[in-house]
Formats: C-alpha cells, structure tokens, sequence
C-alpha cells in the first residue's frame, strides 16, 4: 500500500482541529487508512545517514500514512485533509467544473500519427491563478511522484508533465521524432543535449535510469513543442528547463503522455481535482482540447460525473443492517459520494449515486455498498452482528474430511509415536541442492523452475525432501546423536496431463543419523508404516502387497539401498545416503534417507 | 561385621565417642567403620559428629624401618664380633641402609669405624627406631621428643585423622534393613519388598530424560485450526497444487493485470512449467470482458487485457487461487451452499527478514451462499477468532482488488497492550463472481490470515526462522509445548 508523508502541522490546520495522535488515528482507523509511522524530516536524514544525533525539539513532525492502493486522490495532503473533512461533516462535497470558455478560445495540443509507435495517448489541463507556497509546491511534485510510482507502474503506463505556461505559446504539437533530431536543455541542466546523447547521459542518473528502457530501443522518442519549438518535455524521462514551474508560477500547463488512455485520464483529473483548491477560481479548471491526427476532437479533462444507480436493498441486503434512504445517502455524501433517492416505477427505492472524477475506484453497486458501510462504521456492524448472534451457525454446513490431508495426519502421528521428531522445511531450494548436491543430474522432466528467481535459494520446487531434511541435519551438528527427523509434505513433478504442467506429490521422508548409518533402522521404519497402513510383506513379484529390492540411485551408497514396490508400483527408496551427498551437505555423520508417495496409501 | 559392631554396641551403650579407638579395640579397619557409619548415618540408624585429630602416619622409608629395622641396626647386626672390612660390610647391605646405617651408629657410638676393619663398640643394642615405627603404627602415642626425632629423619609425616561420634539416630534398629532403590522383579517375586526399605528419593532433581518422537510446533497449531474449522461445519479444499495459472491466481479474482502484485518483484514466474495449457474459454471469455468493460453491472478496468498475460504460470501467491477453481465448479452444478477452508503453502517472491520469509502458510476460510450479509461476516470472524482466543476485534477498511467490501482485522493483545492486525477478510466481489456462473443472490465472505504469524506470538518466537525451515533448532521441536488453541 503506497504511504504518504505529511506535515502533522499542515494536516492539522488543513482539517481545522488539533487531535491527539490517539484520535487521528482512531479517525484514519474508520476511514481505511493508516497512521503508520511518526517522524520528522531531521530524523529521516540521521537514519539514512546513520547518525545519533538528539532530536531539535522544533522539527517539524511528520506523519507517514498509508492509504489504499487504489485511491490515487489520497496521495497528498490536499486530497487526504479533503476526504477527512468531507467524512467529518466540515466541508461540503467540492462540486469540480471546467471553466466557461469558447471552444476557440481554448489552448490546443495536436497529435502527430508517429506518436501512436511509441506512446500514442496525450491529455491536458490548465490551472490558472494558482498560489503556491513552499509546502504546496512540495506537495504539487510529490504528488506526481506517487502517481508515478503507483497507477503510473513507474512511468511505463503514464507520465506527467507540468509546465508554466506564462513561458510557452499554443498551440502545442505532440510528436515522436528520431532521437538525433530532438535538441532541449532538460530540467536542472545548463546546456542543451540532443535526446540521444542525453539517454546516454542519464544512464548514470539515479533517479531517471530506471525509465530509460521504456523509449530507449525505439526509433522514434515522443516529444512535445510549442509554437515556438520550444521542448515542454521529453515524456516519460524528463521536462524542459524553459517551462520548469517555479514558486512565483501562476499559471500551471499539465500534460500526461501514455499508453493506456483510462489511467492517463484517472492520473490528469487526480492532479488538476487536487490542486484547483488553490486556484483563483475554487475547483475550476481550464481544458485544453486534443486534436488527433485524423482530425478527432477531445477536450480534457473529462470531469463528466458517471451516475450510478443503486437499489438500497442491495446495498442494506449486503451489509446486513436495515437502513433508510437518507440514512444511505447522508453515508454517502460523507465518502465524497453525492446521492439522493429515487423511488422507481415499481415502487423500488433507489439511490442514485453522482460518482465524481476524484472516484476512479467505485466500479461497481458493491463499491457503494462498501463506502455505505465504512461510513456506518465497521464496528458498529460488528456491535449488530454479535447483537444478533450471527456466528457460523446461522449457516449452512457441508462437511466431508479431505482423504489426502487425514491420511498425511494419521501418517504423522505414526511416524512420530514410533520415535521421530518432525521437521518442516521449504518447497523452494537452490537448482544445486535439488540435482547435483545429491548426485543427480537433471534431465529436464521433473522440475518445476522458478523465472525469476531473487536469491539461488528459491530456484526450484523441490523434487524431494531430501535437500531440506539434509540442510536440517546439517544445522544441526550440535544435537545429541541419534537424529531421527521426519517430514510429510508437497513436492511438484512436471505432468503433461494436468491444465497448469505440474502435480503436487505428498511425500514421506525420514532420516536417521548417528555413530552408524541406521539402514536397518530406517527398513524398520518402512516395515513400520506398512504394517500400520495394512500393507503386507509379500515374496518379489507379489501384487498383492509389498517387497523391497536393489536398486541403484546416486544419492546412496551402492549395495546399501532399496526401492519399495507396493502393490507392483515403485513408491519410494530408501538407503545409506551416499558419502560424497553427505559431503555434499557438510554432514559429518552416517545418515540413512527413506522417501515414499504416500498417496498410494489412499 | 563392622556395621554389627556398631549397632549391637549403640543396642547397648549411649555412644561411641571415638571411631577411631573404637575400630582399634575391636581390630577391624578404621575405613571400614567409616563407610558402615556413613551408610547408617545416611538412613538415619545413626547420628554421626564429626571428628579430627591431628596424627602421625609412616613414610615409606618409615614403614620399610617398621618391618626390617632401623639400618643403623641392620648394620650393627651384620658386624661380626671379630669385625669386618668395609668392602665385605658394603656388599651384605643395601646402599641406602649401609650409607644411613654407618651415620647412625657411629652417631649412637655403637661402632668403631676403623680404617681396616669396622668393629661393634658394644655388645648388644636395642632396636629403639623400629619399636617407636611399630608404636606409631599402632595409633600409639610417643613422646615429643622421639616424634621430634623420627620427624628429623622423615620417618613419620602428620595427618589429619577424621572420625566420628556415634550415636543412636531417629531410625536405630539393632539390626538393618535392606534397602532397595526400585521395585523389582526379584524383590518383588521373593517377597523380599516387604523386609525393604526404599531409599529416600531424590525429589530436588528431574526424571530421566525420555527418547520420543515429537509433531511439529507449527503443524501442531495448524491441527488445531483445523479442528476449530471442522467444529464450526468447514470442508477442507484440496490445495496440493502449488503450481497456478495467473488466470486463476489474479485474473479470475478480478485483479487487473498492470497490478503490482503481479510484478516479478512480488510473484515467482515459473521458466518450466512457462504456460498454462488449458483454460475454460467460454469462461475466460466472460472474465476478460469484465476486465475490459465491465458488465454485471460494473465499469470494468476500461484496459486491453491479455490472454499471454494470463497464461503465465507461477507458484501460487494465495490459496484464494484455490478458492477460485473451487467457486468455478461449484458455479458448474446447480447451487448448493458451501463453507470451505484450507490452511497452506504459498509464495512471494519478497525480500526475506526475522518475520518475512519467500514461502509460509495461509490460512482461509470462506463461506458462500445466498444472501450473506457484512453481518454474516463479521459475525463468523468473531466466532472464529473468538475460538482462536480472540474476543475483542476492530475492522479497519482495506483495499483489496477482488473483496468489496474490504476489512482488516484488528485484535487487543492483552500482552503487547496493542491492537494487532491478525487477518484479512472481505465479500468478494460481483465481478469474481458473476462471470462464474454463480446465481446473482449468491455471495461469498471469505477470510484469511497467515499460520506463522499467531504460532509466533503462541509460542514468544520473534524470528520466523526459529519456527519453520532447516535451520531451526531440533531441541526447540522436542520441547515445544502442546497447543491448546481452541480448547481454552
């Protein structure tokens, strides 16, 4: 869930009370979000820093809140104090609008048909008369920030742009052009590069390395210009330093490059929704018409309202609680939701939910449903449902044992009453330890292996649960000998037959080490578990039970190992682990391995 | 016979005042009263003080004296009245004895030490030395000056002497009984249990330390989890398949595909087996068009989804994927209500520390059928953590990609004097469910929470690796203590 870091005192005041922290937090409880840590900005540069430094009792207090991963207008301090105001009864629902101007008289942005190679989707905004201050203008960049880093997938999906735009002159050209061709001096540099050597350039930044793939293997990299060739930005790595925003800025240019057209909108009205609060004219935004190349029309931003209509019994028949209209609708409008009822045809009473542009997440009847809910209070339906004792008994039963899992516990349960002690060790294991630490080479048709992989330790599932039953032994060196571990537990196989490619196996395996091997030990186990599943021991060649003969697998020692064929089929081996396995695993001591599929026992 | 002695003198007498005098009068070994009044102090037949004195023991050179008289004695004796040459005396002596024979009586004027011929002095000697050996030997006194003297020529050294008083103790009998540690087969057969007596066990310290077999701390919590399902009318779901299609694990559930937890940092991608082969199409038809634009009454995601997307296979991420398929079939047969759950391994592909590990086990629980209500749910959470030992729950809302609504669960802990999230539950949503198949008025409240996670606090482990994977502790399995969840 992405966090916010807000100045405790700004918030405050931007929610027009002091709380204490047990309050807020009691507040960001109900609504879904988090007050996850406490801090300042002095203590998060010691930290990072790694300094011991005593604390200025004068720092300014910041809090880090977590807010739902799909609530992208929760992201800065202007749409959190918004949301927790109108959820506290102390402000209206804002009502967003574009301002009243001709359609000749709006700025316009046309798309050139190369962009459609690369990035093919550009929507714009104005804000006019903007006030920043220090602390907005920090917000205003943070805020561009998280969307980036969140519904944005680090740039790949959308890029924001924002420029003064008392610096330019529409209208503006949204083009892809060859790299050589594109000359700009970009944000925070003094000389102009051309867009290839400045790819290069950045290679070696921190920050913007990490976009460069996105464009970097393309011919054509977009670019956006104003009347003047002047470069606004160079989308998704970098802005122009000509139209840079600055704290004396007044007049704010946004533009969002993407390849998916819905999130550019949903980022384009996060910001300009947010931000319009400080605009000369509150909640009013200038739109800027897009021209496709094919001559189509669109004016952006799209603060279009989508009407939802909700019957309350499906909203009260999901929460469980009856409710009245007003009621509903009250809940609703302190979610930001505007709702009033509606009484249909047949009499069915209706809410009709105004879902504004700042709402991107409520898809579906349910989304108010939850929203009805949160407002209501979570805990008061907690209070009803135990007021009306609805436990699990209310509900209806279903129940039959799942064979696999009883049979692997009454398993468990043998193995252990006969002296073993149960180990629980990882399906993921190194490539290594699953094939050549055990003396096997891989040919291909077993393992399941992992793509990506973030240490060698998770490289592959298990084919056996002897890596991890030997990793245990060899962990525990110190432990009074003998050791005698067991473990029953899921290995996958590669299955041409199964939809996904791979089946599960529920294994048996157990271990004894000491002064000697213990493969008599271990055989007796075998007998052990046969003689408890109701298997008997019948002549080679019998199907009617079990027998053991040689058998000759690398992870033991010749001549000290066996195959167990139950019922005509191989279900497993056991043996002497071989000496250079053990070698292998750094165990110094003489161990005996069995392993067997006990699904054969069902 | 020295333990007789001492029990039939006690029948008679008030005490024996010296062990040491005692053992002496009667002739039998000083150790050996010792031992006999150790052991009958030990039962109480006797009470026993402790006491010392300061003696004198032998040398070595003391006692060869005491057996072969003094040298200056064996010399004299091997002079012959007529005298004798050096050289002849030399060779019927041992070195030592002439060297310490010749000194010394020459010192007692016994001899003449002659240039030729060594002759006696006197007629007769007394062998004083040896008679003063034997007297010491004999526990006997001496006088200071003849102990000065033997002293001199570290014949004798001094020695503490312990001993004891004796008297009767609380449990004196005349004669003992025979004491046995244990009950057995031949005391028990002969009859011979009857005339014992058991000696006085050792209640300070621990039994013998026992060899057995021992379950798994982690599998023991789940056993009982499981029962708490079973008790409240739950069927387990069979999810021994680790390996998932992206279509069930995040498509199905209604999780978009540009969403982070589908990014390779949060996901194992699988290189063998890559892609899924079969997927139910008409299905998947449904389940993209929701994503693309909606339906069943909802917006959709409004994006170009993907069915390579979808095909990719990898290490499940939740047992929800589980639920999925099982929620598809149940939608295939004509309704019938269902409570499932299933406690198991998944997958992350996450960053390891003390409480995250790549792999660990999830617990779910959900409940379908019509009607359900945020009410129903909230009150099977309650009797579920209740059962779990948790009565004071608070519900955070959440965001959650395929449950609307979305609830963290929250538990005081008593200890901690803290609210601590303890699970994730929610409804899910239409747009998991429609495209199913199942009837509209069916509903689904579902929970889950992870197994290591309550097992740590149970059992005060702090470091996820102390519970689960090879490097944990064997000693720490066989001592771990029984779990009573859902009996307390």
């Amino acid at each position: 869930m992405p966090t916010v870091s807000v100045g405790r005192d700004r918030l405050y005041a931007a929610l027009k009370r002091q709380y204490s922290q047990e309050e807020f937090e009691d507040l960001c409880f109900s609504y879904g979000i988090e007050l996850d840590d406490v801090t300042t900005e002095k203590a998060i540069v010691r930290k990072e820093k790694h300094l011991e430094e005593e604390s200025d009792e004068d720092e300014e207090v910041i809090f880090k809140i977590e807010v739902p991963a799909n609530r992208y207008d929760l992201l800065c301090l202007e749409g959190l104090a918004q949301a927790l105001r109108v959820f506290c009864e102390t402000q209206e629902i804002p009502a967003y609008r574009l301002a009243d101007i001709s359609k000749d008289s709006m700025l316009k942005m046309h798309v050139k048909p190369e962009t459609s190679l690369i990035r093919p989707y550009i929507v714009c905004a104005i804000l006019r008369g903007l006030k920043f201050d220090k602390a907005r203008y920090n917000s205003f960049i943070d805020l561009q920030d998280k969307l980036h880093q969140n519904i944005c997938r680090r740039r790949t999906l959308v890029a924001i742009g924002t420029h003064d735009l008392d610096t330019l002159e529409g209208p503006f050209t949204y083009e892809a052009l060859p790299p050589s061709s594109i000359n700009f001096t970009p944000l925070k540099q003094e000389k102009s590069f051309r867009a290839d050597e400045l790819m290069e350039f950045y290679k070696s930044d921190l920050k913007l390395k990490k976009f460069l793939h996105i464009i970097e293997d393309s011919p054509v990299f977009p670019v956006i210009y104003d009347r003047k060739r002047t470069v606004l930005s160079l989308p998704p790595i970098i802005n122009g330093a000509h139209s840079a925003i600055t704290l004396e800025t007044k007049n704010v240019f946004i533009e969002c490059t993407a390849t998916d057209l819905t999130k550019a909108k949903i980022v384009l009205n996060t910001m300009v929704t947010t931000f319009s609060e400080y605009c000369e004219n509150q909640f009013v935004i200038e739109p800027v018409e897009v021209i496709s190349s094919d001559g189509k029309s669109n004016i952006y931003p799209d603060l279009s309202v989508y009407n939802m209509e909700v019957s309350l019994s499906y909203i009260t028949g999901l929460i469980g609680v009856p409710l009245e209209a007003e009621e509903v609708t009250g809940l609703l409008n302190r979610m930001q939701l505007s709702a009033r009822k509606s009484v249909s045809d047949n009499k069915q009473c209706n809410i009709v939910v105004s879902v504004p542009p700042t709402r991107s997440d409520i898809l579906h009847p349910c989304d108010v449903m939850e929203d009805v809910a949160i407002a209501y209070g979570f805990n008061a339906v907690k209070d009803k449902a135990i007021e009306d004792n609805k436990g699990s008994k209310r509900l209806a039963a279903s129940l039959t044992l799942l064979p696999l899992n009883e049979l692997s516990d009454l398993i468990r349960n043998e193995v252990a009453t006969s002296g073993f002690t149960e180990v629980l060790t990882f399906i993921l294991c190194s490539y290594k330890e699953n094939f050549s630490m055990l003396n096997r080479e891989d040919d291909k048709s077993t393992a399941v292996i992992i793509g990506n992989p973030r240490s060698s330790d998770f490289e592959a599932v298990r084919t056996s649960l002897m890596p991890g039953m030997l990793k245990t032994v060899a962990h525990n060196k110190d432990h009074a000998k003998p050791i005698k571990i067991f473990e029953v537990g899921d290995i996958a196989l590669l299955d041409d037959t199964k939809d996904v490619g791979a089946r599960n196996c529920r294994q048996l395996g157990a271990l004894y080490c000491g002064a000697n091997a213990g493969f008599e030990i271990i055989h007796g186990l075998v007998d052990r578990i046969m003689e408890k599943t109701g298997i008997s021991f019948v002549s080679p060649g019998d199907g009617t039970g079990y027998y053991i003969e040689r058998s000759d697998e690398p992870e033991f020692l010749p001549g000290r190992q066996a195959r167990i064929i139950c019922r005509g089929k191989h279900i497993g081996t056991f043996g002497i682990v071989h000496p250079q396995v053990l070698n292998n695993f750094d165990i110094p001591d003489p161990c005996s391995f069995v392993e067997l599929n006990i699904e054969s026992f069902l | 016979m020295a333990e007789e002695a001492v029990l039939s003198y006690l029948e008679q007498n008030q005490q024996i005042s010296d062990s040491g005098q005692f053992a002496a009068e009667r002739g039998i070994d000083h150790n050996e009263i010792v031992n006999v009044i150790k052991s009958l102090h030990g039962f109480r037949y006797v009470d026993a003080e402790d006491i010392k004195r300061e003696t004198w023991v032998l040398t070595d050179e003391g006692k060869t004296y005491a057996a072969a008289g003094s040298p200056e004695v064996q010399l004299f004796l091997a002079i012959p009245p007529e005298g004798i040459s050096r050289e002849e005396l030399q060779k019927k002596l041992d070195p030592s004895a002439f060297k310490i024979g010749c000194a010394q009586a020459a010192k007692n004027k016994w001899v003449e030490m002659g240039k030729q011929v060594i002759s006696r002095k006197v007629q007769h000697v007394d062998d004083r030395v040896k008679d003063l050996l034997l007297q010491i030997q004999e526990g006997k006194v001496i006088s200071a000056d003849d102990i000065k003297a033997l002293k001199a020529r570290k014949l004798i050294v001094p020695q503490t002497w312990k001993g004891y008083s004796v008297k009767k103790g609380p449990n004196y009998a005349p004669k003992r009984k025979k004491v046995v540690t244990d009950l057995t087969r031949d005391n028990l057969q002969s009859g011979e249990w009857k005339e014992s007596e058991f000696k006085e066990y050792n209640y300070s310290a621990k039994g013998q330390p026992l060899e057995c077999g021992n379950l798994h701390p982690l599998l023991k919590v789940r056993y009982q989890l499981k029962k708490i399902f079973l008790s409240m009318g739950f069927e387990e779901m069979p999810t021994n398949n680790f390996v998932e299609s992206s279509f069930w694990n995040f498509d199905a559930l209604f999780q978009p595909q540009q969403h982070p937890a589908r990014d390779s940092h949060d996901t194992f991608f699988l290189n063998a087996p890559k892609t899924t082969k079969e997927l139910p199409e008409d299905y998947v038809q449904r389940v993209k068009q929701v994503h693309e634009s909606g339906g069943y009454g909802s917006r959709g995601y409004n994006y170009d989804w993907k069915r390579d997307e979808a095909n990719k296979n990898l290490l499940r991420t939740h047992t929800t994927a589980v639920s999925s398929r099982m929620l598809y079939l149940l939608a295939q047969k004509p309704f019938s209500p269902k409570k499932y759950f299933s406690i198991d391994r998944v997958f992350r592909n996450e960053a390891v520390d003390r409480t995250h590990l790549a792999e660990f086990h999830q617990i779910e629980g959900l409940v379908c059928d019509r009607g359900l209500t945020l009410c129903d749910l909230i009150g099977v959470l309650h009797d579920f953590f209740s059962r779990m030992g948790m009565t004071k729950l608070r519900f955070k809302p959440a965001y959650n990609p395929y449950t609307e609504p979305s609830m963290e669960i929250f538990s005081y802990h008593e200890g901690f004097k803290k609210w601590v999230e303890v699970g994730n539950s929610g409804m899910f949503r239409p747009e998991m469910l429609l495209p199913m198949g199942l009837p509209e008025d069916v509903r689904v409240i579902a929970w889950g929470l992870s197994l290591e996670r309550p097992t740590m606090i149970l059992y005060g482990i702090d470091n996820i690796r102390d519970l689960f994977g090879h490097k944990v502790d064997l000693g720490l399995i066989k001592k771990n203590s029984i779990c009573r969840l859902g009996i307390d």
